[in-house]
């Protein structure tokens, strides 16, 4: 791997099966080295299987991918020289000690012991473990294994880091503490594959990001292109004590993008929410409670995916 | 958030270059590793077990064989009846440790502690963490055998350059079980099954292999049932071995017979494993 | 996280029915009837060891004597391999499944948030140890009679003297379990039997062995339980016969009372 290419992974109407069930049904993205890139969907989405395939764990079943310019079905072990991969289920020896964990990782990659020692000893500083490197796995609270795992991942300086939903049952703070860890890696020019199903997550990380449903790619973009290009750019959240927000809808008309119901709560998206507001007021009609916010990945999400009741 | 103490450019990219020759000798060190905090568990059946298996049959239950039979029994191989069951005892101990290498910790690797998975993200293939697997397993085997036949020695159990060769051959007839068994373990999803196994299969060959008695001690069916079993050709090999005949057809069918079992093994587990750890 | 025990409890640590017991028998039950199969399959192995030893090698050994009656070595064994089944029926539930109940999926905290006390725990557990002890030995005895090992009408007493076997080592093996903290703690157990198995008369008298090696042995609960079936299977009956069964009684009381005192210090703090 002499000349560096640009585009780091590439992926053609590759698709995954698993018997009658198809996981991935025919996808193309492209990733640039240095960007962090997301994929976004619920669970079952096929994020973890698309993962799997580009971390050459999973053969594909159809289509082209190309990751670090080579194809996985011919230089699996070769490409993986270059990958990190945080597994969901994080894979540790829960048996072993935390330094252990990062060592064998590390002889996985034939480096040298010496090396390995001296990179782990950084790296256990970088994931907040220095004092906990002789505790068993099975002793660590689930942000240190995250953590750990991440360090695990980085042990042979790889170019290109696979994340699987790096954050998910985690507490706000640890989750605070893993995206900081993130963009110090993005800083000195790591390229970042993350699965995620939190929004605010993709929006906070992500240079560019892709949405998947149900195992397409049904949305692409930055998160601000996403949001601007799909919704409108703010939204008003309003709760009716009588509930007739149908009729709500028909009076706003056309001074509203599109609305919809959510539970208990109605959602007009437009360009400006204060406006939109003024104009729900002006009609009469007093909200048992209001919101103006900006429209969020959450939003492009529920039209994506078409899990909204009513246009 | 604190600022970290690293040069800056620890983390930028720099992937090792040149060719990696053998995969499956870096999956082998995460058995050495593993085995350096849980040796002290499994020292009670590699080591002290098959001895007191030894010192019940050979010496207590060998005091009334010679009672009954005298010292030099022709049905015994002109020998006492310790010195006839110390070679069973090596080779069935080799089956069963072969078989609790092969099914626990391949099960665990996969669901437990997902070290398998571990190996697979990294330039470490599927085929090579099934090599390194086995090839753990082989040294255990081989280390256990050893120290069986010193202990045998000690005993006075059996002639001591000669016995030498009873290693290898226990060794190969545990792998004989454990490859088979390590495909199994790859493909069954129900730990349910390996007590199955123990209470069905390996307790009946334990006990009716010729481990412990002639097979001519037997009805005339179950003799013929007995030789088509493994475990009757590992202790036969074992026996004639410890007796001082080595170079026999008979024992290159033995060795035949269980360097079959191993090699379709191999092919099974290969299948089993790239099944489970590339979904 | 919910610790249950913060539940207010109604009911004393130290009450008992029979009732409440029963459904803790019940919940065995409930367990095994989706693995009926790992049930049943623990009876062959006895079995197995009774065709391979008794049989295998009963022209090797010749015949033995029990208290002067000359009998073949598989009736000789046939005993003692009663005891080891009735032994190991009521080890497995009183270790590792005891062990995962109380450490691991935590079934005695959920238990002790109903009505029932840690008293009904511990006899519910000690009474299922018995019934799979029972089922084992019971299956052994009717397959020894079947074979003719079974040298007298007075054989069926083996049933209560095995069932009292399987009280001693269950009430001992929770007692011990109480005690471990880890799975690899519990690999002591085996430690315990394998070497009584083989060593305490099961498959030759004590005679073999030096005088001091001969009275350790003596005091060892699977012994006792051995000389006492293997008496009562030839159908003699000596006043020694009290002394081992006096001797399994106290081992039952001594790890019941053990294990209660455990369980109300681990479960009620």
């Amino acid at each position: 791997m002499d000349v560096l290419p640009d585009v780091i992974v590439e992926a053609r109407g590759l698709q995954k099966f698993f018997g009658e069930v198809e996981a991935v049904r025919g996808i193309d993205f492209s990733i640039q080295r240095g960007e962090v890139f997301g994929f976004l969907g619920p669970n079952g989405a096929g994020k973890t299987s698309t993962m799997r395939m580009i971390s050459c764990m999973s053969p594909r079943s159809a289509g082209k991918l190309l990751v670090r310019g080579h194809d996985p079905a011919e230089s699996g072990s070769e490409i993986r020289r270059g990958i990190g991969l945080v597994p969901q289920d994080d894979a540790l020896d829960s048996e072993m000690s935390v330094l252990d964990n990062l060592h064998i990782y590390g002889r996985y990659f034939d480096i040298p012991r010496k090396e390995i020692r001296a990179r782990a000893k950084v790296l256990l500083e970088f994931a907040q473990l220095t004092d906990r490197a002789d505790s068993k796995v099975d002793n660590l609270s689930g942000g240190m294994r995250r953590r750990l795992t991440i360090a695990r991942a980085l042990i042979s300086r790889p170019e290109l880091v696979i994340l699987d939903e790096p954050t998910t049952g985690l507490d706000p703070q640890a989750r605070h503490l893993v995206w900081e860890r993130l963009y110090q890696l993005r800083r000195e020019g790591v390229t970042l594959i993350i699965t995620t199903h939190y929004m605010d997550e993709a929006e906070q990380l992500c240079d560019r990001l892709v949405v998947m449903d149900r195992g397409l790619i049904v949305g692409a973009g930055t998160p601000r292109s996403l949001i601007e290009k799909t919704v409108a750019r703010e939204v008003v959240e309003v709760r009716l004590d009588d509930g007739n927000y149908l009729s709500l809808v028909d009076r706003l008309g056309d001074h509203i993008d599109r609305a919809e119901i959510l539970g208990d709560r109605l959602c007009c998206y437009g360009e400006d929410g204060d406006q939109i507001l003024d104009l729900i007021l002006a009609l009469g009609i007093h909200p048992a409670s209001s919101l103006v916010r900006r429209a969020t990945l959450e939003d492009v999400f529920l039209f994506l995916t078409g899990r909204s009741l009513v246009d | 958030m604190t600022e970290l103490e690293y040069a800056p450019g620890f983390f930028t990219p720099r992937v090792r270059q040149g060719r990696i020759r053998t995969r499956w000798l870096l999956a082998l060190e995460y058995w050495f590793l593993q085995y350096r905090r849980a040796w002290r568990g499994s020292i009670l059946s590699t080591f002290v077990f098959p001895t007191l298996y030894l010192a019940s049959m050979g010496l207590g239950l060998g005091g009334l064989v010679n009672h009954h039979l005298g010292t030099h029994a022709a049905i015994l191989g002109n020998g006492s009846y310790l010195t006839f069951v110390a070679p069973g005892i090596l080779s069935a101990s080799a089956m069963q440790i072969g078989i609790n290498e092969a099914s626990w910790p391949v099960m665990g690797a996969i669901r437990w502690q997902r070290s398998y998975h571990a190996q697979c993200a990294t330039p470490i293939r599927i085929t090579d963490v099934l090599y390194g697997h086995l090839a753990w397993i082989t040294l255990k085997l081989f280390a256990t055998c050893l120290v069986f036949v010193g202990i045998s020695a000690a005993f006075r159990a059996n002639s001591l350059p000669r016995a030498l060769f009873e290693i290898p051959a226990a060794t190969l007839t545990g792998l004989g079980f454990a490859v088979p068994m390590a495909a199994l373990s790859a493909h069954i999803k129900n730990d349910a099954a390996f007590s199955t196994i123990n209470r069905l299969l390996i307790v009946p060959l334990f006990l009716f292999s010729g481990t412990f008695f002639p097979l001519a001690q037997l009805p005339g069916s179950l003799q013929v049932l007995a030789r088509f079993t493994p475990l009757y050709h590992g202790v036969t090999l074992c026996r004639a071995l410890g007796s001082g005949q080595l170079m026999t057809l008979t024992n290159l069918g033995h060795v035949a017979y269980l360097a079959t079992m191993v090699a379709a093994g191999v092919v099974f587990a290969r299948k089993t494993y790239t099944r489970r750890l590339s979904r | 996280m919910t610790t249950y025990q913060q539940v207010l409890r109604l009911t004393p640590a130290m009450s008992f029915s029979w009732r409440r017991a029963q459904h803790v028998i019940e919940h065995n039950v409930m367990n095994y009837r989706r693995n009926w199969f790992y049930l049943v399959s623990g009876f062959f192995e006895p079995l197995f060891y009774l065709l391979g030893i008794g049989l295998g090698l009963g022209r090797l050994v010749g015949s033995l004597s029990v208290d002067g009656h000359p009998v073949s070595y598989a009736t000789f064994v046939a005993p003692g391999l009663l005891a080891a089944a009735a032994m190991n029926g009521a080890m497995w539930d009183a270790t590792f499944n005891f062990f995962f109940k109380l450490k691991v999926e935590k079934t005695f905290e959920t238990m002790l948030a109903t009505p029932l006390s840690v008293l009904d725990v511990a006899c519910g557990e000690l009474g299922w140890t018995l019934i799979r002890g029972a089922i084992y030995s019971s299956g052994f005895l009717v397959v020894m009679s079947i074979f003719g090992y079974c040298q007298s009408p007075l054989a069926i007493l083996c049933l209560p003297a095995a069932g009292l076997i399987s009280l001693a080592f269950g009430a001992c093996g929770l007692a011990a379990t109480s005690f471990m903290r880890s799975w690899q703690d519990l690999g002591t157990v085996s430690l315990a039997m394998l070497p009584m198995f083989l060593f305490s008369g099961t498959f030759y008298g004590l005679t073999f062995y030096p005088g001091w090696l001969q009275a350790i042995i003596r005091l060892t609960p699977l012994y006792q339980g051995v000389a006492l079936l293997r008496d009562l299977d030839v159908g003699v009956l000596t006043p020694v016969m009290w002394v081992h069964v006096g001797y399994l009684c106290l081992l039952t009381l001594i790890g019941f009372i053990v294990v209660s005192h455990r369980l109300v210090r681990l479960l009620t703090p």
